[in-house]
């Protein structure tokens, strides 16, 4: 239907809560297999975007479509269900607070979608998870309960969890702001391979050190707009825009 | 007349049969209290305007009369309009009614207060509202609620004794009735209190056993 290369893209993104507007037309496109980070201070309205993309939070205004298929389509309300319960197959999303179900193992955090969804078979399920848990390294955690489990062994497993209903596109919402900062590395080594298996990605983060070295494109939100975007190397060492220069500023200052 | 404990093994089976109706009509009740309340508590929560009416008529009903006139009305009042149910029957739907909207207020409150997250995380691999409710928010609901349920669970226990008025030899009826052939009410109803007492440990028991097993699942 579309060209190949639109794989995401998203139209005049506007969303307002009550008066606030926190999306102030956004429009952004990624190709297939790209990764692309977002980076902004504290409510420009990252969460927001991401959110729109699976209808977590939907839209106000504009579109959002994903390989050729709208995803904020205008339904009636059980049609639009069945709809976006399919879209939302094909997008995996990590949050900042992991969000593992925690009355089940980490097994069972993986198998239970592909299970109901997918109708896979006890034994299909359970290699499926063996896999997905190899895959993040946690096989010998796979009976583990999340609350058995550190915070990046927690991320890891969401991460299997999202992966095991084979997205096409995978959405990190701050990924590691939540973790000690010795268990940051083991989540970004995951998430570093995906992106060598070309994995279509959109990452909202804080580490500007990851961002340049996974993402092809960088997008600086404030305000609800995008301020500029481009490739790492210039957002990160030569950017344009005055209010960029100052978030790295003090977003750098703040690291230290 | 003194006290005179000897005369109870000669009684003990009766009492023990008693025994037998009391815990059987405190598991069937506090089962179908148990995932009626959770219906209920969908349904409070999440149905529509129009289906909520009934239930919530159900709710005044169950909530603001005493459970013995709910006992008199399933038992002898449903007679009249053709629902003839053994007493049995009637004393576990009364009891197990009346405690479900006990539990579903309950519910209702663990329900809301599951972290959002896990409905979204739930939606977004792809589950309907009703999917993620049944796989993921309820199953914490109830985790959350095991030690108030408990509790209501002892309350049921107790109010057991009533369903004795429509005629079930469960305990406290067998007391009586014992009392009835040998004049020695002090004795027996002591030792109905005690055999309550040994249930409710055992109840208590099990409370406990369940807690422990799910702590880790929370
Ligand atoms: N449910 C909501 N109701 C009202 N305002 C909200 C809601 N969610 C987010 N906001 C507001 O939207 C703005 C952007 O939030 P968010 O997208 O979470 O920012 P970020 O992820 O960049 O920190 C913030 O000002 C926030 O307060
Ligand atoms: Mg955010």
């Amino acid at each position: 239907m579309n060209e190949q290369t639109k794989f995401v893209e998203i139209r005049h993104a506007q969303k307002s809560y009550g008066d606030l507007e926190v999306l102030k037309d956004i429009s952004l496109t990624v190709d297939r297999g790209q990764i692309v980070g977002i980076i902004g201070s504290s409510g420009s309205g990252k969460s927001t975007l991401l959110r729109a993309i699976n209808d977590l939070d939907p839209l106000t205004g504009g579109e959002v479509w994903l390989d050729g298929v709208q995803v904020n389509k205008n339904l009636p309300y059980r049609k639009y269900e069945k709809h976006i319960n399919e879209m939302r197959q094909q997008v995996g999303m990590v949050f900042q607070h992991f969000n593992l179900f925690p009355h089940m193992t980490a097994r069972e955090n993986v198998t239970m979608a592909p299970i109901m969804l997918k109708g896979l078979s006890k034994a299909e399920a359970n290699k499926l998870a063996e896999e997905q848990l190899d895959e993040v390294g946690l096989l010998e955690r796979i009976d583990y309960y999340p609350s058995q489990l550190s915070g990046g062994q927690k991320q890891r497993v969401a991460i299997a969890r999202a992966l095991a209903m084979k997205p096409k596109l995978m959405l990190f919402d701050e990924a590691t702001s939540a973790l000690d900062p010795e268990l940051v590395e083991e989540v970004n080594l995951v998430m570093k391979k995906l992106a060598e298996k070309h994995m279509t990605m959109i990452i909202v983060t804080h580490e500007m050190d990851f961002a340049s070295s996974v993402c092809d494109r960088v997008l600086f939100m404030d305000q609800g707009v995008v301020v500029e975007e481009g490739p790492p190397e210039v957002i990160f060492k030569n950017p344009k825009q005055k209010r960029t220069r100052e978030f790295l500023r003090k977003h750098l200052a703040g690291a230290k | 007349m003194g006290l005179d404990f000897s005369i109870l093994p000669k009684y003990m089976d009766v009492l023990l049969l008693g025994c037998l109706w009391t815990i059987g009509i405190t598991v069937a009740a506090a089962l179908l209290s148990f995932f009626v309340g959770i219906f209920f508590a969908v349904i409070a929560l999440y149905a529509p305007w129009l289906i909520k009416q009934p239930f919530r008529l159900i709710e005044w009903v169950f909530m603001g009369t005493p459970l013995l006139l709910q006992l008199f009305l399933i038992y002898f009042g449903l007679v009249q309009i053709g629902i003839d149910l053994p007493a049995f029957v009637a004393g576990v739907i009364g009891l197990g009614l009346h405690f479900a909207v006990y539990n579903s207020e309950l519910i209702q409150t663990a329900i809301l207060a599951v972290d959002k997250g896990q409905m979204e995380a739930a939606r977004t691999l792809g589950l309907s509202r009703g999917q993620a409710l049944r796989k993921v928010v309820i199953p914490q609901a109830v985790r959350d609620v095991i030690p108030p349920i408990g509790n209501n669970m002892i309350a049921l226990l107790k109010d057991s004794a009533l369903v004795s008025v429509i005629g079930v030899s469960e305990l406290t009826l067998s007391a009586q009735r014992m009392i009835g052939k040998t004049y020695r009410p002090f004795e027996f109803y002591l030792a109905a209190a005690a055999l309550y007492y040994i249930i409710n440990l055992s109840m208590e028991w099990v409370q406990r056993k369940i807690e422990r097993r799910i702590a880790i699942s929370r």
